[in-house]
Formats: C-alpha cells, sequence, structure tokens
C-alpha cells in the first residue's frame, strides 16, 4: 500500500472518530457558513437519513457555494440551487439541501443523497454545474437523468431538474428534461472544466460524512 | 487599443474558439515526459518484481502491484530494460525488424521505459511503428449509431445503413438510460439487416451492459473503463481486479471485449498525482493488458479537449494508441470525440490514425449527424462522408468507408425500419407505424421523425427486460415477420459466442460470418510492397465515387 492511502487511512480513522464525538455532543451553536453572492450556507451537523417520504435531498460538491461559487458558464451557484429548490417545492415537496465531502465525482454526489432523502431521489450537483437525478436502489454509476454537459445548463433547466425530481419522488414517471446537446461544448470548455474540477476536488475529505446545510438566500 | 482588422479576423476563425490551456505539471495538466514521471527501473528478485520504475514493492498502490504481478514479461524483462530506449525505438520504427520480434521487447518494458522509448519518436515516425505494430493487418472504422430522442425506429435504419458503408462495429448509447434495452434491440435489428456480421454494443453503466450482452441483444462491449491512479479507480468503486473480473464475465458468456482508456481523464478527474497524461495512460494500458484482455479503446477519448489543450497533447494522443499496440493489443483508436471546431485542426488530428491504419481508426465515427450523437459528438460525422471518401481516394488510403448508392441507402433503411416494425409487433412492444418506417427511410437525422410515446416506450423496454426476452425471441419475431434473412444473420450473431472464435485479438466477423483476426489476417508489414495493401477491388471501389466524371460519357 502507498503512503499516500495509509495517510488516508488516518484521516479517516480520525474523521471518524471526531464524528463520533460529534454525535455524542451536537453542537449547540449553527457550525460554519460559506457566504457567495446571493447565498450563505450554514452547516447543521451530520446529515442524517430522512424519513419524510415528501422530501428531496439535493447534494452539492465539496467546493459549491463555498471556494467556488459559479458554474462553467458563470450561472451563480445561489441561483443554481434557488431554481432546484422552486422546481422542487413547485411540485408541493421540499428541498434538503447537503454538502458530500468524501467525493467530487457527481455520479456518488447524487447517490448519497439519494441515499439520505426520505423518498430515496436525490439531485447531486458540482460547483462547475454538472448535475444527476438519481435513486437510492439504482447502481451509483446509473442514474434517473444525467444532464453531463454543464455548459448547456441554465436557470430554466435546473427548475426543471428540480420539477422532475420530486415528480419522480412522488412516484410519477415524467417525461425526462429535454437533454441539449451542443457537440462542440468539449472543445470548448473540456480544460476549463478539468480546471475546475481540479479545483473542487481539492477540497475533498476522504471518509468525510455529509453535512446538513442550511441555505438562506439573499 | 485600436485593434488590427487582421486580428480581428483571425479571432473570429474556428481555431479560437478552442480551449487551450499552459501546462501545469503539478497537477498533471502536461502531455508526456512530465517533470514528475517516474525513471524506468526494475529489480526482479526470485520471479518476483520488488522494484518497479524507482519505486519498491512496499510501496506499491495497487496498480503497481497488478502491473508488476501480471504485466510484464519477466523473463525479458531484466535485459530489456537496460538496453538504450533511443536504440529500443530505432528498431521499433526499422521496417526490417518484423512486429513479432518488436512484441518480444516491448512486452518485457515497464511503463516508464514504453513511455521513455516512444518519446524518442516524432509523429511520423510513431505513424511507421503503429503501421508495422497493429495486430490486425486489414485496417477497419468503428461508427457510432446513436438518436437525440432515442428513436427506436431511426437507429435500425442509421444501423443498416452504416453497414453497407462499411463499418464492421457499432456503438450506441442513451439519452435517457431506460431507452437502452430498445436501442441495443435496434442496433442488433438495423445492422444485421445492412449485413450479417455486423458486431454491436451498447455503452451504459456495467452491470446493464453486462446483462444486456448475456441476453444477446449486443455481442461485444468495450466501455469497461479503467484508470491510471489509485483514486479514480477508487472514485468508481472499482481495482484493476474488479475489472478483469468483469472482462472474464465476458468471456465466459462467449462476448468479445475490450476495455476503454485514455490520456486526460485522471486529470480531468482531479486525480493524476502530478504525472503526465501518457504516463498514467501507459498505466492503463499495462492494466489492460495484465486482465488479459484483447484489445482496448483509448486515444484520449472522451477527455480529447484536455490533450487537446495542451502542448503536444495529439502527439502524446497517437503515442498512447501505439503503445496499445506495443503490448500486443488490439487498438481501437479514438477520433470518436468532438475534439475541435476547425476543420484543419480535426483533419489533422485524424491522419495520425488514418495514414498508417488501426484495428479501428474511429472508436468510432458518427454514423449519425452530430446533433443525433449521444457521445456528445465525434470528430467525424454523417455529414463528413463525402470528404472522408476523397481523403481515401486523393491519398490511395484505406479508410474503411464505402461509396454507396443513395438507392440501395434508402432501400435498406426502409428494411431496416420495416423489420423492427415487424419486431416491435412480435414482441407486443408499442406499435411502430408506417408513417415512422417512411421517415426513418428517408430521414437524415431525428428531426426528421414523427414523435414517439416515450413515457410508453421506456415502460415497455423495462417490461421487455423483465419478461426476460432475449436474442432467440427476437429471431423468432423476425423469421415470424417475414424476415427470414435478418433472422438467420441474428441467430449468426448468437452462435458467435458458442464457438467463441472472435474472442481472439483484433477480431471482427465478415459477411460470410468467417472471423477475421491478428490470428489469421497477422500484421507482416515489413517496408514497402508488404503489409496490408489496397486490392484492387478495394481500390477500384475507393476510386469509383458518384461526383467524378467518366470521360466515356462525353
Amino acid at each position: 500500500m502507498s503512503m499516500q492511502l495509509s495517510e488516508q487511512l488516518v484521516r479517516q480513522v480520525v474523521e471518524e472518530v471526531l464524528a463520533g464525538l460529534g454525535r455524542e455532543a451536537p453542537p449547540a451553536s449553527p457550525g460554519p457558513s460559506t457566504a457567495v453572492p446571493g447565498m450563505t450556507l450554514t452547516e447543521k451537523g451530520e446529515a442524517v437519513k430522512g424519513t419524510k417520504a415528501d422530501e428531496v435531498v439535493i447534494g452539492i460538491g465539496p467546493a459549491f457555494g463555498a471556494t467556488q461559487n459559479r458554474t462553467i458558464v458563470d450561472i451563480p451557484h445561489a441561483t443554481v440551487l434557488r431554481e432546484i429548490i422552486a422546481g422542487i417545492e413547485e411540485e408541493g415537496l421540499t428541498a434538503r439541501v447537503i454538502r458530500v465531502r468524501h467525493t467530487s465525482d457527481v455520479a456518488f454526489i447524487a447517490h448519497t443523497a439519494a441515499k439520505l432523502s426520505g423518498s430515496g431521489i436525490g439531485i447531486g450537483i458540482q460547483s462547475r454545474g454538472t448535475t444527476v437525478i438519481h435513486q437510492k436502489d439504482l447502481e451509483p454509476l446509473s442514474n434517473l437523468e444525467l444532464f453531463p454537459q454543464a455548459p448547456l445548463l441554465d436557470a430554466a433547466t435546473y427548475r426543471a431538474i428540480g420539477r422532475n425530481a420530486a415528480r419522480y419522488a412522488k412516484g410519477l414517471s415524467p417525461d425526462p428534461v429535454p437533454t441539449k446537446n451542443d457537440q462542440m461544448a468539449r472543445p470548448k470548455y473540456q480544460a476549463k472544466a478539468a480546471v475546475l474540477h481540479i479545483k473542487e476536488t481539492q477540497h475533498v475529505t476522504p471518509g468525510a460524512k455529509p453535512v446538513e446545510l442550511a441555505v438562506s438566500f439573499s | 487599443m485600436k485593434r488590427s482588422k487582421r486580428f480581428e479576423i483571425l479571432a473570429k476563425r474556428p481555431v479560437n474558439q478552442d480551449g487551450f490551456v499552459q501546462e501545469w505539471p503539478e497537477v498533471g495538466l502536461i502531455a508526456m515526459n512530465g517533470p514528475n514521471d517516474p525513471k524506468p527501473s526494475i529489480k526482479i528478485e526470485g520471479g518476483r518484481v520488488v522494484e518497479l520504475d524507482g519505486k519498491p514493492r512496499a510501496q506499491f498502490d495497487m496498480i503497481d502491484q497488478f502491473i508488476a504481478d501480471h504485466a510484464i514479461n519477466l523473463e525479458l524483462a531484466a535485459e530489456v530494460m537496460q538496453r538504450d530506449s533511443r536504440e529500443l525505438a530505432k528498431l521499433i520504427v526499422d521496417v526490417n525488424v518484423p512486429r513479432s520480434e518488436i512484441v518480444k521487447l516491448t512486452t518485457a518494458m515497464t511503463p516508464a521505459k514504453i513511455c521513455e522509448v516512444v518519446g524518442y519518436m516524432n509523429v511520423v515516425e510513431m505513424m511507421m511503428a503503429l503501421q508495422k505494430m497493429r495486430a490486425r493487418k486489414t485496417p477497419d472504422i468503428q461508427c457510432h449509431v446513436t438518436s437525440l430522442t432515442d428513436n427506436p425506429v431511426q437507429i435500425a435504419a442509421e444501423a443498416a445503413e452504416a453497414a453497407i458503408r462499411g463499418f464492421d462495429e457499432m456503438e450506441t448509447t442513451v439519452g435517457v438510460v431506460r431507452y437502452a434495452p430498445f436501442n441495443a434491440l435496434a442496433l442488433l435489428v438495423g445492422s444485421q439487416t445492412g449485413r450479417g456480421g455486423v458486431l454491436t454494443q451498447c455503452a451504459l453503466e456495467e452491470a446493464t451492459e453486462l446483462r444486456l450482452g448475456m441476453r444477446g441483444f449486443t455481442s461485444y462491449a468495450e466501455t469497461i473503463s479503467v484508470y491510471g491512479t489509485e483514486n479514480v479507480f477508487i472514485d468508481g468503486d472499482d481495482t484493476p481486479w474488479s475489472k478483469a473480473f468483469l472482462a472474464s464475465a465476458y468471456a465466459s458468456r462467449g462476448l468479445k471485449m475490450r476495455f476503454t482508456s485514455g490520456t486526460g481523464s485522471e486529470v480531468q478527474m482531479g486525480y493524476a498525482e502530478g504525472k503526465s497524461m501518457l504516463y498514467l495512460e501507459a498505466r492503463c494500458i499495462y492494466i489492460t493488458k495484465g486482465a488479459g484482455v484483447q484489445g482496448l479503446q483509448n486515444g484520449s477519448i472522451s477527455c480529447i479537449g484536455i490533450p487537446g489543450a495542451v502542448p503536444g497533447g495529439i502527439r502524446a494522443v497517437l503515442a498512447e494508441n501505439l503503445i496499445t499496440t506495443m503490448l500486443d493489443l488490439e487498438v481501437a483508436s479514438g477520433n470518436d470525440q468532438t475534439f475541435s471546431h476547425s476543420d484543419i485542426r480535426r483533419t489533422a488530428r485524424t491522419m495520425m490514425q488514418f495514414l498508417p491504419g488501426t484495428d479501428f481508426i474511429f472508436s468510432g465515427y458518427s454514423a449519425v449527424p452530430n446533433y443525433d450523437n449521444m457521445f456528445a459528438g465525434s470528430n467525424f460525422d454523417a455529414e463528413d462522408y463525402d470528404d472522408y471518401l476523397v481523403l481515401q481516394r486523393d491519398l490511395m488510403v484505406d479508410g474503411g468507408l464505402r461509396p454507396v448508392r443513395e438507392e440501395d441507402v434508402v432501400k435498406v433503411r426502409n428494411k431496416a425500419a420495416r423489420a423492427l416494425q415487424a419486431v416491435f409487433r412480435g414482441l407486443d412492444l408499442p406499435p411502430i407505424t408506417d408513417e415512422e418506417v417512411e421517415a426513418a427511410t428517408y430521414a437524415h437525422g431525428s428531426a426528421d421523425m414523427p414523435k414517439r410515446n416515450v413515457v410508453e416506450d421506456l415502460k415497455a423496454a423495462e417490461e421487455m427486460m423483465k419478461r426476460g426476452i432475449t436474442g432467440l425471441d427476437i429471431v423468432k419475431a423476425l423469421a415470424a415477420g417475414g424476415f427470414e434473412d435478418v433472422a438467420q444473420n441474428v441467430l449468426g450473431m448468437l452462435r458467435q459466442r458458442v464457438s467463441g472464435d472472435y474472442l481472439h485479438t483484433s477480431s471482427i466477423i465478415d459477411a460470410t460470418f468467417t472471423v477475421r483476426s491478428a490470428i489469421n489476417d497477422p500484421n507482416d508489414y515489413r517496408g514497402p510492397g508488404t503489409g496490408y495493401r489496397l486490392s484492387p477491388e478495394r481500390w477500384e471501389e475507393i476510386s469509383d465515387i458518384p461526383t467524378a466524371l467518366r470521360p466515356a460519357d462525353f
């Protein structure tokens, strides 16, 4: 085994111990918060599995609304989150937001959210904007709907994603959000996407549990 | 600053829509020969590698361990590792040294050594080497057949057309995952209407992809991805051993498969450990070799925008194809993703594989217009067919494509759409109307197709899988629907997995259902006048494009 892995293992053990301590003594005051233009995210402790069948959990990546604040095409993270939540609420459901910290892979962010969701439906979003709608019983690399081309996602699409996730949570079979396809997004944006993803991945904490967030828009 | 009119014009050129980035070696944003790449070394004690590329066994990560234990021919390793890399590079390019001799040397190198060797070559030398080192003598091409709306009737018609245009492997995928069984079914029926023997696959999440193969909906698989750093593997819940296990699952069912990798994936995922893209890709190629898999799709693939953005990146992409052949593996060499806004640049990129020829120059060429390409677009698409045919004719190169007559295309598309209509009827799936058949016959893309009831289709696709429908049910439905010849072809594909001949390296199946592979069509290139040469018939076919004037007509 490499030195790097042993380091990771040690860090993971330490974090699990710390997380365990946290459970015994819940924090009296709100946890740390991050503010980006239009939005403040405040940590509320470890995210737990929901019991309400009328919720959709939104998982955001390690850097979302923290060290990064816009998607690859400069849509503010505040707008992204507001539109998705609005879409979910339009369908009469509630949204719960968590930050996934152990991975920056959108499939696993979404699957983590789905597993914690009372309805079993989760949405995963990376800082660059890539989004997935997931269901807890699917394989992590499968999905209900995948929006891999972040440069093509606009505010209206994010709202539609929220809406559809809520419809799945209600047990409906909605028409998938129309997929856009721009074959030239790759040559234009892939290198930028890589740089943004590297910068998100630098904030991954191996073994860290997801945390629940209070979202306030300004 | 007052702008120069020339610079204004240049700024609007397509190439300036492309993304470029400076090297950032600390995070692996460098094509090859990175400052942090390991230096080649090997130490073997008691038949066991105790040091690989400067790292003692105690420090191996799981990829080092897999490569050291399974991927290197240790008998010759100590000797080959001592030889001068530049001299080895010269041997690989030398037309007087046959492929069979080179393979003995190259399979005894470590990943860092093989990178050092190819690092001495310029792109012309790499092409010389690739021409000699590809496993199958006859070059070939694979295509993508997808639809923006996952329209099965369109997919069947496109596949049939692609078959008569010369594609011997076809790959589909989905817009909406739950459409997968229909896409695989449509591709199978369409391809076997075009010509018997075309191999088909449906790129999906791995468990579903395997399930469709086992059911007989597909005949090979390709999107089994491997990565060059441990963290990226772990992110996908995988190891080299789990991938090797999956490979053996395919082999045990008599299904052809290859792995997929490519430069840029580790840096794209943010875990390149500061190593160059080519060095990490070399590790993927060795994992493939160590897993006992016959071949690999590489050439950056879906990450092409990353090597494409850094200096020397397209040279590194050619180098990775070359290394694959040097490890005696089939190479499906990319050219399968949009790479540039510039027609000049995208053509130059493809010449690196087109001129020397590879097992599959494209993996794949978009047989549909790029707006329908659900792999996010290919470097060449259906609208480039005539350009590509002219490139073959100009340079007297066999790029795998055949000129076709419009009436033949219309006829075969119509037959495929009708065959799928019969299968849908026979399997009690949502009906395909005559209007849809007519539209698919003459369509250029999904925009020309009537809309289907997507919710009904998805429900039926799921039910079809639950009912346990297999390839044999498809054969029966075709036969009952009056498509006896297509039924025979689909049955022929199912028979292949019993014989398993097409598990050999670089296999394709011709129209007589004979397997052609590196075993019975080995690359025997030894310089001018040897190796693959166009037959007079094939040259006549390439020369005879419909738009050429016929002097005798005047």
